[in-house]
């Protein structure tokens, strides 16, 4: 799991202001479909700029959010602030908002310059005005020369641009896109996400993306907000979600990871030891943890964060010994399977510094693994 | 015999479709030939009652008989003119009362909740499980002096005397609106039902009020719908001949009647297949809109995800 550098120099954390107004606010929203809880007072602020991903499984409520924000739901309880002004009980005509659809939403009878003029037509934007903004906003998502085409002669990714165009050419406050780039293939997919970061910077529009793909989330966002169960389970950016993941499922959800459990044998402010059945050796970690000494917490730990010697190590903690099950080679990194006496199986990925292959690790041998004790994350839910 | 069929070009992929086209040929194409030549015959008082077209006159030669008279006769004489314009206006006038009654049907079936949607459509094609005639007989039950309708107005004390409604246009189109309806019905039906309603939440994330997105987006991505019903609907009304006989105005000049009248009344085989090609001429041009109409859907006119 790589996050590459986002293409903005200055640091850009307005949610770390205490003074910075939240641009977007959404106050203990519940929606409820008859019995079914859809979303579960949710309360989240977004900052002007952001990219914020609401990250999760299908049927976690991301979806139903998004639509509240742009109006075609209305929330059980609750309030949703747009740049101070309550929207709550506005239609979607009303909002200073706009929404990339999933399916897209071309208008089949329409031409792509129609389908990019339409809201702005719908405003009373004077004639010329359109011609021109639509023109520019052609250019931006490079479509220029498609202006005349009719969608069903457009491949999947040039639709989606059409509903990028379509929705920001009216200048929305917030920018709503549903799983903006599932429809496309992979290669197209990741071309297409750094494309939406530099269309987002060069226009300085809030977006707010609901995707169910943790990868996509991780590149796009300034922010995650990740839901279960139409909850906001942790919210936070990029690598504090994956470094510092608050719970089990959080951990889980992003990224891979290998979780054991323990119990607390020794609990200090300064670190804590846990003690694992499928460990050899205790977990010795450099921090501190809120929790009662004996219960029970789990200790995850990134398979990047493993390393694979031959050697027993000699320190008292943080190793164990384990047998190579599976080896997956993937070029830049190898990812190896190693069974613990358990019968637990512990997910480790190391780096092919070296070209050469013969000393490496082999199937079925004995080799024991190690880490840092600043390495395991504990989670007590 | 196999080699013998495929010299023939018979293989049983040209098998399947000579069928429907023998069909065409055998009751379709051949008919209209012989409607077309006697439409250039003469009347005789004879068995048929025409002249042949062709001769053998001598030992080697054989004489055409083109008689274009019958052809003129029509553009003479006032009552053809009259007869079609009058059936133009009532076929289309009945179309857009069709369409402003059938659209808000269909509409409201296509929107409706999917399980009750069956149940409605089953309601829309119910009226054909009777015949026809019995239909448009019922409607004269209703419709006459001491009918149904006028008795229950003259029940509520909106009326004292009866209504003539029978033998009126009002009764003609009433007959007409109720038997085609569900033909303007299921192909709007059909095409509203298939429509993507996240293009409605886009025209109204867009900014459009509910009327706007349909005006903007419904309307015009049910066109091939509504030309489908509607000429589904006005080409046998232009012919209709039942209705306007059994409901309307004896006097009231409906094309459909006057074939009638000649070829049964007077018995002038060559005049009335003669109205018969000419109608036929009047509907090939909406006939030839409606593929065209066509074309341009198949032609991904509408949205296919």
């Amino acid at each position: 799991m790589s996050t590459p550098p986002r293409p903005t120099q200055q640091k850009f954390e307005p949610w770390t202001d205490a003074n910075a107004k939240p641009y977007v606010r959404i106050e203990k929203v519940t929606k409820k479909f008859g019995d079914f809880v859809a979303v579960d007072e949710v309360t989240l602020d977004i900052y002007k700029k952001e990219i914020f991903c609401l990250l999760g499984a299908s049927g976690c409520g991301k979806t139903t959010l998004l639509r509240m924000l742009a109006g075609f739901e209305r929330p059980t309880s609750g309030k949703i602030y747009i740049d101070g002004v309550d929207v709550t009980s506005n239609p979607p005509y009303e909002r200073p908002v706009n929404m990339m659809f999933q399916s897209y939403a071309v208008f089949p009878h329409m031409t792509v310059e129609q389908n990019v003029a339409f809201g702005l037509k719908q405003e009373g934007v004077a004639k010329a005005e359109i011609a021109k903004r639509v023109g520019d906003m052609l250019e931006l998502v490079r479509l220029g020369q498609f202006a005349k085409r009719k969608p069903h002669q457009l491949s999947g990714g040039q639709r989606q641009r059409v509903a990028l165009a379509r929705a920001l050419v009216k200048k929305p406050k917030l920018l709503l896109l549903d799983e903006p780039l599932a429809a496309l293939d992979k290669k197209l997919r990741e071309h297409t996400q750094f494309e939406l970061i530099n269309i987002q910077e060069t226009l300085g529009v809030t977006f707010i993306v609901v995707t169910h793909d943790q990868e996509e989330a991780m590149t796009l966002s300034t922010r995650i907000g990740l839901m279960n169960h139409g909850e906001i389970i942790q919210v936070g950016t990029p690598s504090e979600m994956y470094e510092y993941p608050a719970s089990r499922f959080a951990a889980e959800f992003i990224g891979s990871v290998n979780m054991f459990e323990g119990r607390l044998i020794e609990d200090e402010p300064s670190y804590v030891r846990i003690e694992s059945d499928d460990l050899d050796a205790p977990i010795y970690v450099d921090h501190g943890v809120s929790s009662a000494p004996g219960a029970t917490v789990w200790a995850a730990i990134r398979p990047e964060k493993i390393t694979i010697t031959r050697e027993q190590p000699a320190d008292a903690d943080n190793w164990t010994s384990a047998t190579v099950q599976d080896i997956a080679y993937m070029g830049d990194v190898s990812i190896y399977l190693l069974r613990l006496r358990s019968g637990k199986v512990v997910r480790v990925t190391q780096p092919n510094v070296s070209r050469k292959t013969e000393d490496r690790v082999t199937w079925e041998e004995r080799v024991f693994v190690q880490w840092d004790a600043a390495s395991p994350v504990v989670v007590t839910k | 015999m196999r080699g013998l069929l495929k010299r023939l070009g018979v293989r049983g992929r040209n098998a399947v479709t000579a069928v429907p086209y023998l069909w065409l040929i055998v009751f379709f194409l051949i008919p209209f030939a012989i409607v077309l030549k006697i439409s250039f015959s003469s009347t005789q008082i004879a068995m048929p009652p025409y002249e042949p077209l062709l001769h053998w006159t001598g030992e080697k030669l054989l004489q055409i008989k083109l008689n274009l008279g019958n052809f003129a006769f029509l553009v003479e004489d006032n009552l053809y003119w009259m007869a079609y314009l009058n059936s133009i206006k009532v076929a289309a006038i009945s179309t857009i009362i069709c369409l402003l009654i059938g659209y808000p049907i269909a509409y409201a079936i296509a929107r409706s909740n999917p399980s009750t949607r069956n149940i409605l459509m089953l309601l829309v094609v119910l009226p054909f499980w009777t015949s026809f005639l019995l239909r448009v007989y019922a409607w004269i039950g209703i419709l006459k002096n001491n009918g149904l309708l006028n008795n229950f107005l003259i029940s509520i004390g909106l009326i004292d005397q009866p209504i003539q409604m029978l033998q009126t246009d009002f009764a003609v189109y009433v007959g007409i609106v109720y038997s085609y309806l569900p033909f303007m019905i299921l192909p709007l039906y059909a095409n509203l039902e298939k429509m993507d309603l996240t293009l409605l939440e886009a025209a109204a994330d867009l900014g459009c009020k509910p009327w706007q997105s349909f005006y903007k987006v419904t309307l015009p991505l049910s066109w091939p719908g509504i030309i489908a019903g509607c000429l589904l609907v006005f080409i046998p009304a232009v012919g209709e001949f039942v209705i306007p006989s059994l409901l309307g105005d004896p006097g009231m000049l409906m094309i459909g009647k006057v074939l009638w009248t000649e070829f049964f009344n007077n018995r002038d085989w060559p005049v009335a297949s003669a109205v018969a090609i000419a109608l036929l001429l009047f509907l090939v041009i909406p006939i030839m809109f409606f593929q065209r109409a066509q074309d341009a859907e198949a032609g991904g006119g509408v949205h296919r995800p």
